[in-house]
């Protein structure tokens, strides 16, 4: 079986000494900072992209997907224990976790969210092996025109399945192409937007952006709200769920997978769409649906597989067509260019090292999570309780020194602090940042292949829908569109967000 | 019925939409626009201006009809300190080394949290960047000058 020599070779490669360090330290940190209220995973692992830059290409790629699920983890740590989640797909996790840890079984909420998570992890690693090699052996045919196809769909998707109004989720989509034009044109050699500013030709970075708005301008907004003292669960006894919730939580975590991995190939909906579509699933399958909300282990143990699922399940269209599937996988995919290696569907054969080894690797890092989360977990408790005051400076010192190092560009920050602004804006204008980080990531290679489609067919527009596998993608994207216009389903979408009903912060 | 645009939050978005859109094309119009056979540097500036400005007009319709507030308050401080540490910081790594930009970073930064006490922010400030110093330069080894002097030094 090819499969299984593959997945061998990428345990050869990431059972070595030097990436099984990386791989832990990926986790831990990601942990870490992930357990620490209001940073979410992308900006965790933009706080921390510098340190690995001079780390050879496997073992960075490793430690950076160690980042990405330890903080996806320590999240849901914060979620169980304080109420609070560090990012959009805790929120689910809230509900019915910290329920149960008011009620005294954090330990078992917490191991539930281990063991799924752990579980899902293991399924999706099988799944990536499986159909990561024939999904970029078919991305090697794409032309120009199934490429913008793709990403319009992406992009489509990232906006109708935002948090919040489509329209605005769009208009912030825009303006993602809009920061993404920023820099020297490819094809002119014309600096466009660039105000006169030669660092600006270059571009604006990707660090500085996910940054600013999402770490800068999330605590600025953090420091807007009053202190609230909120109830926190210290004391974690009895770890070990009972016979009696593994048996309740075993349907949902399957559930949570397959819906997981279903999310998670998608290319543009963040890890909370597939959080709350599990816990909306598991909420109408309940025998006694009013459970919900009042400490039902299946709210937790659900969401938390499917949320791990679709974290994986990113690294698909990441990997095998060189197209990030969320912001995180942009920052992943920025990584690997400032490593040296220009992503797409070739990856796999010529670097099968990175590929396979990576792979390999998200195993081993979440049966480390599991090691490192239940036996450590007093010791996260500990880290909640040093004070926010002192807490946010390390954040902005680490952002600051981190971008500072990625060009030693004193314009780098003055960007970042622009950003900030600009981010805490949109948080209260309650516009939802995610799309404008994948439409900037998006827009050079949308204009690219937009171009050279029509300069293959002598500009003519129609080549995007004679072309088979285009024509899938734009229909796919119209169905999408025109389905959310209808009113009936429209509300689903927001039921499905709101479906906790207040039990969130 | 009073109409108050200042905290409508959509009427506010969809004016920074309208702003941007229109700053971008106005901008474009200095970029050669092309043809969709030949597509020049101003063609997708351009239509994603208008794009914009169409969306921008349609949230700002829909902020009238819907008259939703925003949320809380402006966080007037940390909005003005926290940017600013990062100009600062920016700025004195360039001109007086690294040790005098953490020291005026975390300070600056620290400055913005909802409760003030000049003891606590000095203390956080220097542990911070005693912290800073040790893990960037001598941990990772990045090749900035710990003082760098302006004034002669």
């Amino acid at each position: 079986m090819e499969l299984f020599n593959n997945l061998i070779y990428g345990f050869s490669v990431a059972l070595s000494l030097q990436n099984l360090i990386y791989c832990f330290i990926g986790v831990f940190l990601g942990t870490l900072i992930g357990v620490l209220p209001g940073i979410g995973p992308l900006a965790t692992i933009a706080m921390l992209l510098p340190i690995t830059f001079n780390v050879p290409p496997v073992s960075a790629l490793i430690m950076l997907a160690g980042i990405y699920y330890g903080a996806q983890y320590g999240g849901s740590t914060t979620a169980i224990l304080v109420n609070l989640p560090g990012e959009t797909s805790a929120v689910v996790t809230c509900i019915d976790g910290h329920q149960m840890a008011r009620q005294g079984r954090a330990g078992p909420a917490l191991a539930i969210a281990a063991i799924g998570s752990f579980f899902a992890g293991t399924v999706t690693t099988m799944i990536i092996a499986m159909f990561g090699p024939p999904i970029a052996e078919m991305a090697l045919k794409f032309g120009a025109p199934e490429y913008f196809s793709l990403m319009l769909l992406g992009l489509v998707m990232a906006a109708v399945l935002a948090h919040g109004d489509m329209v605005k989720a769009l208009a912030m989509v825009a303006m993602g192409l809009m920061l993404g034009i920023v820099g020297t044109d490819v094809n002119s050699g014309m600096a466009r937007y660039s105000f006169g500013f030669s660092e600006l030709t270059d571009g604006i970075g990707f660090v500085v952006i996910a940054v600013g708005v999402f770490a800068v301008g999330e605590i600025v907004s953090n420091l807007g709200e009053t202190e609230v003292h909120r109830l926190m669960t210290s004391k974690v006894t009895h770890l070990f769920p009972t016979k009696e919730d593994l048996k309740q939580s075993i349907g949902p975590i399957m559930r949570g997978t397959v819906l997981g991995s279903f999310f998670g190939v998608l290319p543009g909906t963040g890890p909370a769409i597939a959080s709350f579509s599990s816990y909306m699933v598991e909420k109408k399958m309940a025998r006694d649906p009013s459970r919900f909300g009042k400490g039902a282990i299946e709210g937790v143990a659900g969401p938390e597989s499917a949320n791990n699922a679709d974290a994986q399940c990113k690294f698909i269209p990441t990997l095998t067509l060189g197209i990030p599937a969320s912001a995180v996988m942009a920052l992943m995919l920025g990584a690997l260019t400032i490593q040296g290696i220009a992503p797409g569907p070739q990856v796999m054969t010529s670097k099968p090292d990175l590929f396979w080894g990576l792979i390999a690797s998200m195993w081993i890092g979440n049966a480390m999570l599991v090691v490192l989360n239940l036996p450590l977990v007093g010791m996260w408790v500990q880290l909640l309780k040093i004070p926010y005051r002192w807490l946010f400076p390390s954040i902005i010192m680490f952002c600051a020194v981190g971008n500072y190092s990625i060009n030693n560009s004193a314009m780098d920050l003055y960007l970042v602090g622009i950003m900030g602004i600009l981010g805490y804006i949109l948080v209260k204008l309650e516009c939802p940042p995610a799309p404008l980080i994948l439409g900037f990531v998006l827009g050079p290679l949308m204009e690219e292949n937009l171009r050279r489609a029509l300069l293959i067919s002598r500009g003519d527009p129609t080549v995007f829908f004679t072309r088979p596998i285009s024509l899938a993608f734009m229909i796919a994207s119209a169905a999408i569109l025109f389905t959310m216009i209808m009113p009936s389903i429209r509300k689903r979408k927001i039921e499905a967000y709101e479906g906790g009903g207040g039990g969130g912060p | 019925m009073k109409i108050d645009l200042r905290d409508n939050k959509d009427f506010l978005s969809g004016l920074m939409f309208i702003v941007t859109g229109v700053v971008a094309m106005v901008i474009a119009r200095d970029y050669p626009f092309g043809s969709a056979l030949r597509m020049g540097p101003g063609y997708f500036p351009s239509v994603l201006g208008g794009i914009l400005v169409a969306f921008g007009v349609y949230v700002m319709l829909m902020g009238l009809r819907k008259q939703e507030k925003v949320m809380g308050n402006w966080s007037v401080r940390a909005l003005i300190l926290l940017p600013l540490s990062m100009f600062v910081y920016g700025f004195l790594i360039e001109h007086v080394g690294f040790i005098g930009a953490l020291l005026a970073l975390t300070f600056v930064s620290a400055a913005a949290g909802r409760e003030f006490k000049l003891i606590e922010v000095l203390l956080v400030t220097i542990g911070l960047t005693v912290f800073s110093v040790g893990l960037f330069i001598y941990g990772l080894g990045l090749p900035y000058p710990l003082v760098k002097g302006v004034w002669g030094l």
